[in-house]
């Protein structure tokens, strides 16, 4: 236990590469601050990326001299602009996110329980966060998808019967990808799609909380 | 009436007050109106209520924190992640001397917008089953629960626009925008920082986000869009 608590998982790259699977040419996706940032460095061309700062459609970030001051994503990065992209004010940008126009968000998480509540603005000790657009994209968007570590720094499950922290939203997760699993939130609970590399089921339960079931088509990721 | 145009943005600001609950634009750095924020700091008025998406690390409205002007601040990210420095506003808060009420983003700017539009409250599913329905009305619709939330109005709005003509048009500049034409509707005084004022007619009609009705004052802070590295992306 001491020992799988600590033993890596795969890269915060391929994370991203696993949580971009999920995204499909035409889907209108949000990508939250942190982690889910970087599965914009590989997604397949038109899939278009909404930044509630007021923004369909960015692209790579921005390097070096074609950055523009007024040209950012909501994680405060310099973007650029694919061409067919458009702008708009915040109460419209939280219209198209509150009114089920986003097909897909991805989030970070800090925990994230059996019946996919999530916890993700604060952590109590400090006794003050930040909610950002997160409430709003998981009370809206179709699909809510957490990206994040499986274990917290000092190696603790960060999938958990109920969550502890403050929740940013009740039952609504659909899909947690970990550096050591795939897993879907269901109705009669979280099922382990994929393991990482060098991980058995046996080992991911270990180090998760709930109960997880393990479907005869389990299977290790893929890269 | 057309807008006043005033050569500082120190003189913008002739008439506010201790205690004035004032909107602010921008997200993160971008659409922000620094100038507006340290004038408002050079006022030296206190008891301020501040309404912004977010006041941290490097953030002119920090300014505000360090020297004791905001005793509120209503937003979605009065801090940031960062774990490491902590900001004048949140030494304020865990002193006990400044309030947060902490707003979901977009139920922040429906708020404002409700009070720009002559909506008193209104139902949202934002919120429903974590801290911030507590207190709230609590209403179900079709089967879903929402929450009442009420609009937002502020003493002063102080924005930033890229360009304006002489009866208050506003343009923006990309993701410049956010905030800024909602809370130009929500204020008793709305003030813009404008890179550049133009002659009626001058603006394609089109082009207008900020209709000049909902524009006050009009203060010229002109910028240099050539050193991106003066303005600081987040943590």
């Amino acid at each position: 236990m001491t020992q799988l608590s600590s033993r890596p998982g795969i890269s915060r790259e391929l994370m991203a590469v696993r949580a971009a699977r999920e995204l499909r040419p035409g889907m209108y996706v949000n990508l939250g601050i942190g982690l889910p940032t970087l599965v914009s460095n590989f997604i397949e061309p038109g899939i278009i990326l909404q930044s509630e700062n007021g923004m369909l459609g960015y692209g790579p970030l921005a390097e070096g001299p074609e950055r523009d001051p007024d040209l950012i994503n909501a994680g405060g990065q310099y973007v650029t602009m694919l061409p067919g992209a458009c702008f708009f004010q915040s109460a419209d940008s939280f219209a198209m996110i509150r009114g089920g126009h986003i097909d897909v968000c991805i989030l970070g998480g800090l925990q994230v329980s059996e019946k996919g509540d999530l916890a993700n603005w604060i952590v109590p000790e400090r006794g003050i966060g930040s909610i950002g657009g997160a409430m709003d994209l998981v009370t809206g968007a179709k699909r809510v998808i957490v990206l994040m570590e499986h274990r917290d720094r000092q190696g603790r499950p960060k999938i958990l019967k109920e969550c502890t922290y403050p929740l940013t939203g009740r039952r609504v997760v659909s899909l947690v990808i970990t550096d050591l699993a795939v897993i879907d939130v269901t109705p009669d609970g979280m099922v382990l799609r994929e393991v990482a590399p060098g991980w058995t089921p046996e080992e991911v339960q270990a180090v998760t909380e709930p109960r997880l079931i393990v479907p005869p088509d389990c299977q290790e990721m893929n890269f | 009436m057309p807008p006043q145009i005033f050569p500082t943005a120190f003189d913008a600001l002739f008439d506010v007050f201790d205690g004035a609950v004032i909107l602010v634009g921008g997200f993160g750095h971008v659409g922000h109106p620094h100038n507006l924020v340290r004038a408002l700091r050079d006022r030296g008025v206190k008891n301020l209520t501040i309404v912004a998406n977010n006041i941290g690390l490097g953030d002119s409205l920090d300014l505000l924190a360090e020297t004791g002007q905001i005793k509120k601040f209503i937003g979605s990210f009065p801090v940031r992640a960062s774990r490491e420095r902590m900001t004048h506003f949140e030494r304020l808060y865990r002193e006990g001397l400044a309030e947060v009420e902490i707003t979901p983003q977009g139920t922040m700017v429906e708020r404002i917008r409700a009070a720009g539009a002559g909506i008193a409250a209104f139902y949202t599913p934002v919120g429903v089953g974590t801290i911030v329905e507590t207190g709230k009305e609590k209403r179900v619709f079709n089967g879903r629960e929402y929450i009442l939330e009420t609009a937002l109005p502020g003493d002063f709005a102080l924005i930033k626009a890229y360009k304006a003509d002489k009866l208050g048009n506003l343009t923006y500049r990309r993701t410049a925008r956010n905030f800024n034409p909602i809370m130009a509707t929500a204020a008793r005084v709305t003030i813009a920082e404008v890179e550049e004022v133009v002659e009626p007619g001058e603006l394609d009609p089109e082009a207008v986000v900020t209709p000049g009705i909902y524009v006050d004052r009009l203060v010229i802070c002109p910028r240099d869009y050539h050193d991106p590295a003066i303005f600081q992306t987040w943590d």
